[in-house]
């Protein structure tokens, strides 16, 4: 795995474990790759498999900083889900919940290689894709809590995260729903010029919904600048892959549009990826990216995820494959960073998390005539009638 | 505000925690048999109908497994995986699938994981199975085909787990529509639309899956579609609704005794076609009506009723037509107390109603 290393250790755990506020640090973090002080290349531990176009380098550049921020934005990834998980088994978190505690390389990967004005849409499982985008986690723990602070103001909940100034469109509740409307963006990027793409994130289970088929043959038709990436966790709800694809080969599922199969486990091969994808979508239209990853929990908190597979299954993959860990090694082995800063960047990022969540507990639930608020557009003027229409009636605001 | 909240589930699960009244003289069930809840009775129905059919077939999205509310436990086990299967993650497949299987003669149970996933399928539903019979004049039909999806609100679902969509699917001729109240009424009136020769679309409460339970006779057998049957005996207003919400209804009603009105309780149990004579004449009887559904009230199927009840009543009624709803908003997520027709909104309304 190693190869060269051109680094130099001055002061690169300074910004990481002084006292900034979470989501400058974040910031900071995810945009690093533009940090030239020093780099690193390194080998995906996999290689890429491409269909219908040449793969990319298996050597990713990066380097220090991009490798600390990468294990700092997967550890608190990890810390606010297992918190979430906590908080919806004391119902402080009511509505669906969906975790994405051993995906996280998928979203941090991904932000290493676009910009901000790069749009993502992604489906149900939305909090991290948040975070990555810059949400920060009282956004996430108040909205979690169905709280005013939240991102879609408490009236989303889990499923529907947004953030318009980083060109996340959520967040979205049926699947396989989101990839057509990723498509839509794309076309509107396209026209704009701007150079910009969209990441329409999806499931392996979405895969298989005939809109997603809809919207491949739109996009190529037209060469929009959309990216499809197919989250392949391996069990769509309850249903292993094979069970429910006749190909699980997802990145050649498009027939006539490119693919690449990818290690969702390795932040950098992600990386790597996507800015490949950018590329090539803004020359050529679609392109679809399978990630290989892997969900610890099971598909939604009603779901204890081990009845259909094993817990040495789960158990396997933690041990030989978990993001987290990779990057915990890589920085060992090239001496960017003790196990023990690593440890103190863990307890930090648990008390960031603690803290947002114990503030998110303190803010108060939308005001009750937020219930008819944004039905419709503001002014409309179309009444809503109540329970018993001849009592009960408001112009909706 | 939050002490409502804080309260609100705590009078769900108390007004839902108890035995439902099936009969029509009112008592506390008697069917005899197994005391079960509303899953286990319609898993039960599920048994009885693939042992008695050899040619009905039971799939969609993890019923392998058991599904999410253990609906179709055991199933597969017992008759084979060539007769019990999941499914992709693909709604429109599924029903149209489900089209095509019954149009060979066979028995297609398909399940919709939430009514509120329906929707990808509502083409199928509504331009190929409803219409099938008759565009093809009666050479081809899919009457074999029943749709099996959990709906309505069960405290804390949010967007998408929570909806009733029953008012668009009341709005096709060819379908019919299924909704019933309780374990003993989920496994005859599910029974039926498996073997009722038109394409039935069956919503189960899910609030009730385990809340639920009374006594249902281990043995087959149906109840009938397009009957109503009055649960509640009255003499000053007449009550109607479907599903989750009767339950609802049924403690307004008592309380509404406790003041000395005394209503009378129908459930319609099928929607689509619905039977205007019973609700007719409870209502010429009582000379008020009320209508209740979780549904948002504008063009929910509450109004359906209304209109057809004012045309055949409506020298004998005393008092507007009464519809306590949803409220005509996108399913709520912290809001879903105000949203829900209570049984205090029932119960002021029935006041209002009688006192018009």
């Amino acid at each position: 795995m190693a190869l060269s290393h051109a680094a130099s250790r001055s002061n690169l755990l300074k910004p990481l474990v002084s006292g900034f506020s979470y989501s400058s640090s974040l910031r900071r973090s995810i945009s690093s790759a533009a940090d030239n002080s020093s780099s690193l290349t390194i080998e995906t531990s996999v290689p890429f498999t491409a269909h219908k176009c040449d793969e990319p380098s298996r050597s990713v550049e990066t380097n220090p900083k991009e490798l600390l921020g990468f294990f700092r934005d997967m550890a608190l990834m990890r810390r606010m889900e297992i918190a979430a998980d906590s908080l919806y088994k004391a119902k402080l978190i009511r509505g669906f919940c969906h975790l994405y505690d051993g995906q996280e390389a998928v979203a941090v990967g991904m932000e290493a290689a676009i910009t901000k004005k790069d749009a993502i849409i992604t489906a149900y499982r939305d909090h991290c894709t948040f975070l990555g985008r810059g949400g920060t986690l009282l956004e996430i723990f108040a909205e979690l809590m169905g709280r005013q602070a939240g991102c879609s103001r408490g009236k989303g909940g889990s499923m529907h995260f947004y953030k318009k100034d980083a060109c996340f469109y959520g967040g979205h509740g049926i699947v396989g729903a989101q990839v057509p409307l990723g498509c839509g963006v794309a076309f509107a990027q396209k026209y704009s010029k701007d150079e910009t793409v969209t990441f329409a994130l999806y499931g392996d289970g979405a895969a298989n919904q005939g809109q997603l088929f809809e919207a491949l043959n739109i996009s190529a038709l037209w060469d929009l600048p959309v990216i499809l990436v197919c989250e392949n966790n391996h069990y769509g709800m309850g249903t292993a892959e094979w069970r429910a694809a006749k190909s699980p080969a997802y990145y050649k599922r498009g027939d006539y549009v490119p693919g690449l199969k990818v290690d969702g486990m390795d932040a950098l091969a992600v990386k790597q990826a996507c800015k490949f994808a950018k590329e090539h979508a803004l020359k050529n239209g679609p392109i679809i990216l399978e990630m290989d990853t892997y969900r610890y929990h099971g598909h939604s908190m009603s779901d204890p995820g081990s009845t259909y597979r094993t817990r040495d299954e789960i158990s396997g993959v933690r041990q030989e494959r978990d993001p987290i860990e990779r990057i915990r090694k890589l920085i060992i082995s090239y001496d960017l960073a003790t196990e023990k800063e690593l440890k103190d960047i863990e307890k930090e990022v648990r008390k960031e998390v603690d803290e947002a969540i114990a503030q998110a507990k303190e803010n108060p639930l939308p005001d009750p005539s937020e219930l008819f608020t944004n039905v419709y557009v503001k002014g409309f003027g179309t009444e809503s009638f109540g329970a018993d229409r001849k009592e009960l009636r408001a112009v909706l605001p | 505000m939050v002490s409502i909240l804080r309260r609100s589930p705590k009078l769900l699960s108390s007004i839902c925690r108890r035995q439902f009244s099936a009969s029509s003289d009112g008592n506390l069930t008697s069917h005899g048999g197994k005391s079960m809840n509303l899953y286990s009775a319609i898993n039960q129905a599920l048994h009885i109908a693939l042992e008695t059919d050899p040619r009905s077939y039971v799939f969609g999205e993890d019923v392998g497994f058991g599904g999410v509310f253990r609906c179709t436990t055991g199933l597969v086990d017992r008759y084979g995986k060539d007769r019990v299967f999941n499914t992709p993650l693909c709604e429109q497949g599924i029903v149209g699938f489900g089209i095509g299987l019954a149009a060979m003669g066979n028995r297609a149970i398909a399940e919709i994981q939430f009514a509120d996933y329906i929707y990808p399928a509502f083409d199928q539903i509504v331009n190929e199975a409803a219409k099938f019979r008759y565009r093809s004049g009666n050479q081809f039909n899919c009457g074999g085909l029943t749709i099996r999806a959990p709906y309505g609100a069960v405290g804390h679902g949010g967007h998408y787990h929570s909806q009733s969509p029953e008012a668009f699917f009341c709005h096709v001729p060819g379908i019919k529509v299924v909704i019933p109240r309780s374990p003993y009424q989920a496994k005859g009136l599910l029974l039926s639309c498996i073997r009722d020769q038109n394409p039935v679309v069956f919503f189960e409460p899910k609030l009730l899956y385990r809340l639920a339970v009374e006594e249902v006779p281990e043995d087959d057998f149906m109840l009938p579609l397009s009957e109503a049957e009055v649960i509640r005996e009255g003499s000053d207003i007449t009550l109607v609704g479907w599903g989750a919400q009767l339950s609802v209804m049924e403690q307004a009603c008592i309380d509404a005794e406790k003041d000395g009105i005394s209503c009378e309780l129908i459930d319609l149990r099928t929607l689509m076609p619905w039977d205007k004579e019973t609700v007719e004449a409870s209502v010429k009887k009582t000379g008020r009506l009320l209508i209740s559904h979780e549904a948002p009230v504008t063009g929910g199927f509450g109004a359906e009723i209304s209109a057809s009840i004012v045309e055949r009543c409506f020298l004998r009624l005393e008092a507007p037509v009464s519809r306590v709803c949803g409220l005509d908003t996108p399913f709520p997520l912290v809001f879903e107390p105000f949203y829900m027709p209570t049984k205090n909104k029932i119960l002021d309304a029935i006041k209002a109603t009688v006192k018009y």
